[in-house]
């Protein structure tokens, strides 16, 4: 089963469905328990930072994500799930995350229109090293256009975790891996057929 | 390079879609679930769905709808028509829309965009506005001081309101996505573009659309 976190941010059921879809087994939860028992985490979400942090929080259930990351488990973080993952964001102010990855949340320059919203491009690192399969890209073109909607993006310290990096102004990371830890900025499940694509990847994961 | 997107909007009364000219005369062109997967299919952008439901009791329809099409399509859903309450917002959020579209609720009371983007996200909040040419008394025209007007009530009513004006007051309030519905307004730095009736009747297919507007230079997603 894969436990598709429910902290109170965002759409879930879209997530959930395309899972459906896919044929995997999912369940929408904030339990402990399920977190435990679960194959694989996701992780998604949309809205702030900081209120993300709290309502985890709030519901104790850090602890079994944290436990569960470490443990090996497959898990991916969509969108504000992705970050997360960061050590700390500057949205609204510093706040701290989860720090499964080192590395700053950031927004957008002034320059840009934000949220940075629509379909863009994904430029895929390359060539995917062994050890980082399989891969969340498999079967998917470099340079294909995935939705996405934010305003804050991601910095990793450790460049080598970078899966892809999304030009809008500047060259920003739109998805990491670091061992059994996926983060997309895009939403693969607002993505059509190639976000499709990529969270079977990810459940290939899964043993 | 973040494109152009083609957003493909249908009226929807008592669960059928519906289009007309300016919203009279209205056909029935099809089920709105159906409809929606083969636009996704055909390369589509985004979904909106309009409810033009006029009961109260009927309008239930329009969040069964929404959950079905959310099982299927995995593109961006909007929905709007008749949001009147923060509770309407939530309810549609729900049940799978990814954004709800506010128009005359918006006119009526401002405060309900500010309100509903500090609840739910900018992100998800998307002020429509309906805008037509206005006739001016004067005889005197020249092309670059034509004034558009804003209208409420499905295109039935004027509200006196400038519609560039009322676009960033209400994008001040908090909307974080704005929709012009007509020609003159996406000439200027629009992100997206709302079609209709174009593509229901099968005047001209997504694709082909899509082809015609990256052969111009667009950016835009091909699938």
């Amino acid at each position: 089963m894969i436990a598709i976190i429910d902290y109170g941010m965002g759409n879930l059921r879209s997530v959930s469905k395309a899972l459906d879809t896919l044929g995997a087994q999912v369940k929408i939860t904030n339990k402990a328990k399920d977190i435990k028992e679960a194959a694989a985490i996701i992780l998604p979400g949309v809205g702030a930072f900081h209120r993300a942090m709290e309502n985890l929080t709030k519901l104790y259930i850090l602890p079994p994500i944290l436990r569960a990351i470490k443990e090996g488990k497959p898990f991916l973080g969509i969108c504000l799930g992705l970050q997360l993952l960061f050590t700390e964001s500057e949205e609204h102010g510093t706040h701290t995350g989860l720090n499964i990855v080192k590395g700053k949340v950031k927004r957008f320059s002034s320059g840009l229109k934000v949220p940075h919203m629509g379909w863009n491009q994904v430029n895929i690192k390359k060539p995917v090293p062994s050890a980082q399969k399989p891969n969340l890209f498999k079967n998917i073109s470099d340079k294909s256009y995935f939705y996405f909607i934010h305003s804050y993006f991601v910095e990793p310290e450790d460049k080598s975790v970078i899966l892809a990096s999304t030009k809008y102004g500047t060259n920003f990371t739109s998805a990491i891996r670091m061992g059994n830890v996926f983060g997309t900025q895009f939403h693969p499940e607002k993505s059509g057929n190639l976000g499709l694509k990529a969270l079977k990847n990810f459940c290939q994961c899964i043993r | 390079m973040l494109t152009k997107r083609i957003i493909v909007c249908m009226d929807v009364k008592k669960g059928r879609i519906v289009k007309g000219v300016h919203f009279v005369n209205l056909r029935d062109a099809g089920d709105p679930v159906k409809n929606a997967s083969i636009y996704s299919r055909a390369g589509a952008d985004e979904i909106v769905f309009l409810d033009i439901t006029a009961s109260i009791e009927k309008r239930r329809t329009i969040f069964e709808i929404v959950k079905k099409t959310a099982e299927k399509v995995f593109i961006p859903l909007t929905v709007g028509g008749g949001i009147r309450k923060l509770e309407d917002i939530r309810e549609l959020l729900k049940s799978g829309a990814d954004k709800v579209s506010i128009n005359t609720a918006a006119i009526e009371r401002p405060e309900l965009v500010q309100e509903a983007s500090e609840r739910f996200g900018s992100q998800c909040i998307v002020a429509a506005i309906d805008a037509r040419q206005k006739k001016l008394d004067s005889p005197i025209k020249s092309g670059n001081d034509q004034k558009w007007e804003v209208y409420s009530y499905g295109g039935r009513k004027a509200t006196g309101l400038d519609a560039v004006k009322w676009a960033k007051k209400v994008e001040k309030l908090g909307a974080g996505n704005m929709k012009h519905l007509y020609d003159a307004l996406t000439r200027g730095k629009a992100s997206a573009v709302l079609v209709a009736s174009i593509f229901h009747y099968g005047k001209y297919s997504v694709p082909q659309v899509k082809r015609y507007l990256k052969n111009k230079g667009i950016a835009i997603r091909l699938v």
